[in-house]
């Protein structure tokens, strides 16, 4: 599988990061090297194996339904545009 | 002789002794620290706050209450959350970011009473094998090649925190590792780094990366000294469901353990075409001495090995672009300001992250995208398996797995420029990441020009115990390595 310019646009869209036209056909070079470097998993043959997804054997842990932290909103958009607790952003419904 | 010649094991007998304080201790380090600018290893230093828990120490050191890391200075990698101080991932989109909360290793640590200088460069969002990442600059290798003045990286990502031991400009340091991000650096700078297992450490207040990978460790000066930091760090937090409720065992009594009986595995794939002469003669080294020592060397077979490094390149990107997706410019740090919302996310993450980070975030995105899933992440995480299926059956013929750390010692800044060549410095360290083991990279000898080379130990799930024995019993053959002052 490769990458052309329309899909480096689109990856991008989604990524939500802005791309220079210009550096388009670049970003797609480097996107096909590293997937054609991952290519080689093709020779592997995966048939009845499951994926892998937890590296350790345990059962997930369940905790109570109870607040144990939080409270300390003030603290998390402290480093941020804020106003009275909330985040700020630009307006979106005119 | 200075103070911060002293590990962390001397420096607490004798802070405990009174021989001096904690506070002349960590004045003996900002003092380094300051004098060691051209290393770049710290991009945030809390002088301050460094002082005042030095001072505290010291109360607690003359009461007799000190903990097991009374008064030690450490350096804390620029990825744990430290209240109030900077905790950037060394990445221009976080910005002035300090958080009001504290990471549970860093807690831990205080907890145990080690006192914090600073916090320390890396590759952004831990991306990177040189440190060349970073939005601080590059972090410079103490040690340089025999008769050369040039500068050489320390390894990535954890390249400050692998200076800073190597330097003496911290007793040691946090550091993480995705895919070989602790061992790397370690085995670059002659200082002992482990990974531990999946889930011995608490990720939580760590900035994420590849969540099913990333675990925190130690970079210290010698096996000893990680070994006493590993046992502050480690614990089950309810915070993080992925830390394992299992005792953390005395890490340092499993030094000086005699080997007799232990069998040794030695991978033939780890020995690929082009394998440099002195790397091979290194292992063949490690392997003899520890065969002095009483263990049982046996070849034994990992034949998915070469699949790891493709793998980790679906599975890592793929999970740090959802991790990553919350920089956005409204929650934290940067905010590069668009004609919409919309806009303003587009233009703060192209501001924000740097050229590496925007291609894994955007390699990620396309495996994670629609259609592709099941033929890349889903197939990559089948490969895992397969992985982790080679070292459970290895551990029916050994207790340990002996390897080079790297492919070759540290390179020139600029020297790797093709990304791909790049990620092949993992090599040997990036299944130990796939598969949630336990990894130790331990300084075994010099390279023909002068540069220290790392052994790897891979342990058993949970049994860091034989890692620190089997590393301890390398240590005690090859010597420690220091770089000499040039700063």
């Amino acid at each position: 599988m490769s990458v052309d310019d329309k899909t480096v646009r689109r990856v991008a869209r989604l990524a939500r990061i802005k791309v220079e036209e210009k550096d388009v056909p670049k970003l797609a070079g480097e996107l096909n090297a590293i997937l054609a470097f991952v290519e080689q998993l093709n020779e592997v043959d995966v048939t009845g194996i499951e994926p892998l997804t937890s590296v350790v054997a345990t059962d997930m842990k369940k905790r109570k339904d109870v607040v144990t932290d939080g409270h300390y909103a003030a603290a998390i958009v402290a480093s941020t545009q804020s106003e009275d607790n909330f985040f700020m952003v630009p307006k979106v419904v005119e | 002789m200075s103070l911060t010649n002293f590990t962390i094991a001397e420096a607490r007998a004798k802070l405990k002794a009174r021989e001096f304080s904690a506070l002349e201790l960590t004045d003996a380090y900002l003092a380094a620290i300051e004098k060691a600018k051209a290393l770049n290893a710290y991009v945030a230093t809390t002088p301050d706050q460094a002082r005042a828990m030095a001072k505290a120490s010291d109360a607690k050191l003359a009461s007799g209450t000190g903990g097991a890391l009374e008064g030690i200075p450490l350096g804390i990698k620029d990825l744990f959350a430290t209240k109030g101080v900077h905790t950037q991932a060394c990445s221009h989109i976080l910005d002035g970011f300090k958080p009001g909360y504290e990471s549970t290793v860093t807690q831990n640590l205080w907890n145990a009473g080690a006192v914090m200088l600073g916090k320390l460069n890396m590759d952004e969002f831990a991306m990177g094998s040189s440190n060349e990442t970073s939005y601080y600059g590059g972090v410079v290798n103490p040690w340089r090649r025999k008769n050369s003045n040039a500068s050489l990286v320390p390894g990535g990502s954890s390249g400050g925190s692998a200076t800073a031991v190597s330097a003496h400009l911290c007793a040691a340091a946090t550091a993480t590792d995705t895919g070989g991000s602790i061992r790397q650096p370690a085995a670059f700078t002659g200082t002992v780094g482990i990974k531990p297992t999946y889930g011995r450490v608490s990720r939580w207040g760590t900035i994420a990366f590849a969540s099913s990978l990333d675990q925190a460790g130690p970079i210290a000066r010698d096996v000893r000294d990680a070994a006493i930091m590993l046992q502050a760090m480690a614990s089950v937090d309810e915070k993080d469901t992925t830390s394992v409720d299992l005792p953390v065992p005395d890490y340092e009594k499993a030094l000086g353990r005699p080997l007799k009986g232990l069998r040794v595995g030695i991978p033939k794939e780890y020995r690929p075409d082009g394998l440099s002469s002195e790397i091979n003669a290194l292992w063949d080294q490690g392997a003899q001495w520890l065969k002095e020592q009483g263990a049982a060397i046996v070849e034994i077979s990992l034949p998915h090995t070469k699949y790891a490094l493709p793998a980790y390149y679906i599975v890592a990107p793929a999970e740090a672009s959802s991790n990553l997706a919350r920089y956005d410019g409204v929650r934290y740090g940067l905010r590069v300001p668009g004609d919409d919302l919309i806009d303003t996310y587009e233009k703060t993450r192209a501001a924000g992250f740097g050229r590496e980070v925007q291609r894994r975030v955007m390699v990620g995105t396309y495996v994670l995208s629609a259609g592709y899933y099941d033929a890349y992440y889903v197939k990559a995480q089948k490969v895992r398996t397969l992985i982790k299926r080679d070292f459970d059956e290895a551990w029916a013929k050994c207790d340990v797995v002996l390897t080079p750390a790297t492919p070759s010692p540290a390179f020139a800044p600029g020297e790797i420029t093709d990304p791909v060549e790049m990620y092949l410095n993992d090599i040997f360290t990036v299944t130990v990441n796939m598969a949630g083991l336990p990894g130790i990279a331990v300084p075994a000898g010099l390279s023909e020009l002068g540069l220290p080379l790392g052994l790897q130990l891979i342990g058993k799930p949970f049994d860091e115990e034989t890692l620190f024995q089997t590393a301890f019993a390398i240590e005690q053959a090859a010597g420690k390595f220091k770089a000499s002052q040039w700063w």
